[in-house]
């Protein structure tokens, strides 16, 4: 007798198979959908705003026409400000987690309170930094306060990102550096750190993309409203682009009318983030050639 | 002579130290272990292991998986204890001075090592070599291109790689990586050097020619390999120490007598390749 090969429970396993791997097709379909809706409307709406001048003027007549200009330039003073201000200290804190402190309590704290502020709304980033660099060390609202905050925002992104790296680097080049009598230090400095760059800038372009997108902490810390000038001192306002779109879609003499501009808006601090990231992405990319192991 | 020199690579040749030893501590044993034990946390991994490493000659640590072999030889560079929860008991004197009670950084200056897997620094060839000397504040480029010279010819890299020192030392092959190891560890001019398996990444002929270096070199320098390969042993090795199960030393005598004639009858099996 020949084997059976087919049969009603075989059916059975094959149905269930498909509706399962349809509904796993579906959920992941279902991202791109959202994703791609949002860039249709966003591009569709805001293109007709994007001009050269768009990018390059000041804002005119209650921003409802002109530029984006200030905002342009405000959100990538406070962007790349917060992270000059965050990375010395993130690296720091990645180095000593991942390569002094021998486990333990403290370091067990330590993760679970970066892992933590990692989780703080942004809000509440917002609120601390007008109590605090705002008010207590007396800043004022500016470029300053404004990274600060943001620096701290990005903080646990880019410890744990820094961590990661740092634990990623094979304990064979610890071990080969240690053993040419370096002390731990000098191989953390000559060895680690430097094949561990790639995914520390991995960090970094997240910690990117999140600060320059954030609202609430500059609402209270550094953001003006409406600017004639560039901000020129680290203690000036800025304007910057999310600020921007939602002053303009708030607080608008006439809403309608500064739709596409809104929308334009947003689709340049869309292609800004594309574009540091894409930077970030093909300078990693050459490092990471470099320190091929 | 476990000193922090800073800034100078001194070499004292192997007569020299061969004389110091002899005339201070009347031995020929550049390394001894007494009762020696080691611990990863509750796991003991060595008991009381005593033993005379000689100045003169590759002395071989061989023994069946998990016997505790690379962590007797990782005793001697204090590498063990960059794993968590270690304590050892028990001595071990290098020059008469206690090992475990020195600069663990100190010990690595004078006591080289080769690891298992080649594990060149994603750096040039020359700042490979260069690395241990910079470490020991050595700045100037010419006395630098020295060593690195000198290095790579004592690990018979230097025909291979004279006119390419700039480039990456990833591009070499598996076996020149291995050279590459050596050579790095001689730059600072070690009076001993530990081998952790060096050739078990390799293909024959790269472990055939990171066998005559090691001959070579013992002529100048102390040399303890860590092996698995028996005939790796009897061809390299002038004295051998055999380890079993539970980190016990079985044996340790000349080569050839421990292969010829081996005492315990466990030995005797381990060597005719009846476990391991």
């Amino acid at each position: 007798m020949i084997a059976q090969v087919t049969s009603e429970g075989q059916r059975r396993k094959r149905i269930a198979q498909r509706i399962a791997f349809a509904l796993l097709t579906l959920s992941t379909v279902s991202a791109f959908v959202a994703l791609g809706a949002i860039l249709y409307s966003m591009i569709s709406n805001g293109v007709s705003a994007l001009s050269w001048q768009f990018l390059s003027e000041f804002p005119r007549k209650m921003m409802t026409e002109g530029g984006i200009y200030p905002a342009l330039v405000g959100s990538l003073y406070l962007t790349v400000g917060a992270v000059l201000l965050s990375l010395p200290f993130a690296v720091a804190s990645a180095i000593w987690l991942s390569a002094y402190s021998r486990g333990g309590l403290w370091v067990r704290v330590i993760r679970v309170g970066v892992n933590s502020l990692a989780g703080v709304p942004s809000i509440v980033f917002g609120l601390l930094g007008l109590a605090f660099f705002v008010k207590v060390l007396g800043l004022g609202v500016s470029l300053l306060a404004g990274a600060l905050t943001l620096a701290l925002l990005i903080l646990p992104i880019l410890i744990r990102a820094g961590e990661e790296a740092l634990q990623a680097v094979p304990m064979n080049f610890r071990e080969g550096a240690l053993a040419l009598g370096a002390t731990k230090w000098h191989a953390v400095r000559t060895v680690v750190l430097p094949t561990a760059i790639p995914g520390i800038l991995t960090g970094v372009i997240l910690g990117v993309s999140r600060a320059i997108g954030e609202t609430a902490p500059i609402m209270f810390t550094a953001a003006a409203f409406y600017m004639s000038r560039l901000p020129e001192t680290l203690s000036d306002k800025v304007m910057a682009l999310p600020y921007h779109i939602f002053v303009m879609a708030t607080e608008s003499p006439n809403y309608y009318k500064t739709r596409n501009l809104q929308f334009g808006a947003a689709l340049v601090l869309l292609g800004m983030v594309l574009l540091m990231n894409l930077g970030a992405v093909t300078w990693r990319a050459r490092v990471r050639r470099r320190k091929q192991w | 002579m476990v000193t922090q020199d800073g800034a100078t690579v001194t070499a004292r040749s192997i007569d020299a130290t061969r004389d110091w030893l002899e005339r201070n501590l009347h031995s020929t044993s550049i390394i001894e272990t007494e009762r020696f034990g080691f611990f990863y946390g509750r796991e003991q991994a060595l008991r009381e292991v005593s033993l005379g490493i000689p100045i003169d000659g590759v002395t071989a640590i061989m023994g069946p998986s998990g016997c505790g072999k690379s962590t007797l030889l990782r005793a001697f560079n204090r590498m063990n204890e960059l794993y968590p929860n270690t304590r050892a008991e028990g001595t071990i004197r290098f020059l008469g001075q206690d090992l475990l009670k020195a600069d663990p950084v100190a010990v690595r200056r004078h006591i080289g090592m080769v690891f298992q897997r080649p594990n060149p620094f994603p750096k040039s060839i020359f700042d490979n070599i260069a690395y241990g000397p910079r470490v020991h504040g050595i700045r100037h480029r010419a006395h630098l291109a020295e060593l690195v010279e000198e290095s790579l010819r004592r690990a018979a890299l230097w025909d291979e790689v004279k006119d390419h020192l700039k480039k990456s030392a990833l591009s070499l092959s598996g076996g020149q990586q291995q050279r590459l190891g050596i050579a790095r560890a001689l730059a600072v001019r070690p009076t001993v050097l530990l081998m952790d398996e060096p050739c078990s990444a390799l293909d024959p002929k790269a472990t055939d020619r990171i066998e005559t270096t090691t001959r070579e070199l013992a002529q100048e320098l102390t040399v303890v390999i860590v092996t698995h390969n028996l005939q790796q042993a009897g061809r390299i090795s002038d004295h051998v120490a055999v380890l079993l199960a539970g980190g016990v030393l079985a044996e340790f005598g000349s080569t050839r007598t421990v292969f010829a004639s081996p005492f315990s009858e466990q030995v005797a099996d381990y060597l005719s390749g009846r476990f391991g």
